[in-house]
């Protein structure tokens, strides 16, 4: 079955004229959902019967003149993201059965405006992978190709949107779990400012990178859905308490005199030749629209992702100790003492990658090894972030590849974690540094999806919004849709 | 970098993890590639250099009134418990 409507902005506008009800497109978006679901694992799960609820009360909220913008429009729930009274899972086993008691602050606000949630999507567990292949759900795949992963590790967030499932989704991006999957099944992502939304119940992994944002079609619908997103919480103690401005209204400024800024060590190995002919392609576009070119360079880059195998497995064996057997989640059979209650419950909970990062950080805070690993990353770390402060200097934006090369094989790189870690090479600069980030469609490489990534000055959202949606007037790429869920 | 298989398994002790006899050698191999790959941090030149310790340049973790500002969820909360009673958490005898 078709889609009542291919964008957020499109559904908006044929809820607000009456030509069709949130009930009738939430019916439609439910039904492909459940027939796509043995194909894609994109959902852990459904919410159908909250979801006829939601969508009959906005029909009712629009009859009594209470609409906003987005009233009625069905989405998905990464479920990273506290529900209440809904299973939160995470992705693993740990939290199969925990049913939250309260909505996450962004879950909240998205609520407020009316969306309509139609289930919680799959994804690597407690956020740690970049292929989503360690869900204790299973797999998701690409909807392009299912042999194909499709990027992690809001993979069924990027799945759902690319195949039409859900009209958007919610995401989170701790070293690039937006703009990958984005990336890789030819769908736009955003990653805002570190601090732009609310982190209260969204599931910890690393607390200094954990950003939540979206995974849409357009540009344009993450600029209708990021508002009631954000804004300051005092739930969330870095949360930024700065205005949010209204994002679609400057969707349409012109780009002429918009210089941006090509990151030369973005260029220098590992990518991919038909993804860098793509991402030079979509360079000229916007030359075409007025923007100015120039090579910069952030000398610190190439060591992101080390660093970041320091810092983040260190803030999630800190968060993970929350999972002891005792309060909620997972708790193992006829504990012998407490010690065995701890140790066999995470034991059995947990997944293979996440002991991986969890021993990985137990060791960086470990007496003897602090200052060796954790704290020289923290001075790397700045050093990163200086080269952007720099680059910045010279620049309005910084665009290049989002992933180094296009969607791989499932199972091609679960065995080596370095090669599956080096996924987000690209990525994991900008959650190091706290830089909003996007990745766009801009191409296929092998009928596979090619992502370029835009990285931006700390709260420049709206400049980078507005730079994608005028690329996206320019080129079609992000209204392709798998010929199976077309 | 290389990790012994006692490392691995004070490392799992320090983690409260129980590992399977099949998973200590893949934690070992795997463990001592990512300390491999992380060594690469040793070439940076961080003299002077002030560790980062906000995302966000010239902000600090803001503070908040000490005042009580949640209700009661405890009803709530344990709803999700594996094992309570009367209110309280159970756990394995803790003094014998």
């Amino acid at each position: 079955m078709s889609t009542p409507a291919p964008t957020v902005a499109a559904l908006a506008a044929g809820l607000a004229k009456g030509e069709f009800s949130s009930l009738e497109i939430t019916r439609a978006y439910l039904e492909r959902c459940a027939a796509a679901q043995p194909a894609l694992n994109a959902f852990v799960t459904m919410t159908n019967e909250s979801a006829l609820a939601a969508a009959a009360a906005a029909d009712a909220a629009r009859a009594a003149g209470r609409a906003a913008a987005i009233t009625g429009v069905p989405i998905g729930h990464k479920d990273i993201f506290c529900t209440e009274g809904v299973r939160t899972t995470c992705g693993s086993k740990m939290l199969s059965n925990f049913v939250s008691p309260y909505d996450a602050t962004i879950v909240a606000g998205l609520k407020s405006a009316g969306t309509v949630m139609l289930g919680k999507l799959n994804m690597d567990e407690f956020a740690m992978g970049s292929s989503n292949e360690t869900s204790y759900f299973g797999a998701v795949r690409n909807p392009w190709n299912t042999a194909m992963v499709p990027g992690g590790s809001s993979g069924g967030s990027a799945a759902a949107v690319a195949a039409r499932l859900v009209p958007a989704a919610t995401a989170t991006d701790t070293g690039g779990s937006i703009r990958q999957p984005a990336a890789l099944c030819g769908v736009t992502g955003i990653k805002p400012t570190y601090g732009r939304c609310s982190r209260y119940g969204m599931i910890a992994f690393a607390s200094s990178l954990d950003q939540a944002g979206l995974i849409t079609v357009s540009a344009e619908d993450a600029a209708l859905l990021l508002g009631p997103m954000s804004g300051f919480d005092p739930r969330d103690s870095t949360s930024v308490d700065s205005p949010v401005p209204d994002y679609t209204r400057t969707l349409n400024d012109s780009l002429e005199g918009l210089t941006l800024g090509i990151v030369k060590e973005f260029f220098d190995k590992g990518l991919d030749s038909g993804c860098e002919q793509r991402i030079r392609d979509a360079i000229k576009v916007y030359e075409k629209l007025g923007a100015k070119v120039r090579e910069v360079s952030c000398p610190n880059l190439p060591l992101s992702v080390p660093t970041y195998y320091v810092v983040a497995p260190a803030e999630c064996s800190s968060n993970l100790a929350r999972f002891d057997g005792v309060r909620f989640g997972h708790r193992c059979d006829s504990p012998k003492n407490l010690t065995d209650l701890y140790c066999r419950s995470r034991g059995e909970g947990f997944g293979a990658e996440v002991k991986r990062r969890i021993m990985t950080g137990t060791y960086v805070l470990s007496a003897g090894y602090y200052d060796a690993y954790y704290l020289k990353a923290q001075r790397v770390r700045q050093l990163i972030s200086a080269d952007f402060a720099r680059a910045f200097g010279e620049c309005d934006m910084l665009v290049g590849p989002t992933s180094p090369t296009p969607a791989f094989r499932i199972g091609a790189k679960s065995d080596d974690p370095i090669t599956m870690y080096l996924n987000d090479i690209y990525t994991i600069g900008a959650n190091l540094a706290g830089l909003p980030a996007m990745s766009i469609p801009c191409g296929f490489v092998d009928e596979l999806p090619v992502g370029l990534q835009i990285i931006g000055p700390h709260f420049s959202e709206a400049r980078m919004l507005n730079a994608a949606h005028r690329y996206q007037q320019e080129t079609d790429w992000h209204l392709r849709v798998p010929a199976a869920f077309a | 970098m290389s990790l012994t298989r006692a490392d691995i398994e004070n490392i799992a002790r320090l983690a409260r993890l129980e590992l399977t006899e099949a998973e200590i050698p893949v934690y070992v191999d795997s463990l001592s590639r990512i300390f491999a790959f992380v060594g690469e941090l040793d070439r940076a030149p961080t003299a002077g250099i002030v560790p980062m310790a906000h995302p966000l340049p010239g902000l600090a973790q803001r503070l908040r009134a000490d005042e009580v500002t949640e209700t009661d969820c405890r009803e709530d909360f344990q709803r999700n418990a594996p094992k309570v009673e009367a209110g309280l958490y159970l756990v394995p005898k803790v003094i014998e």
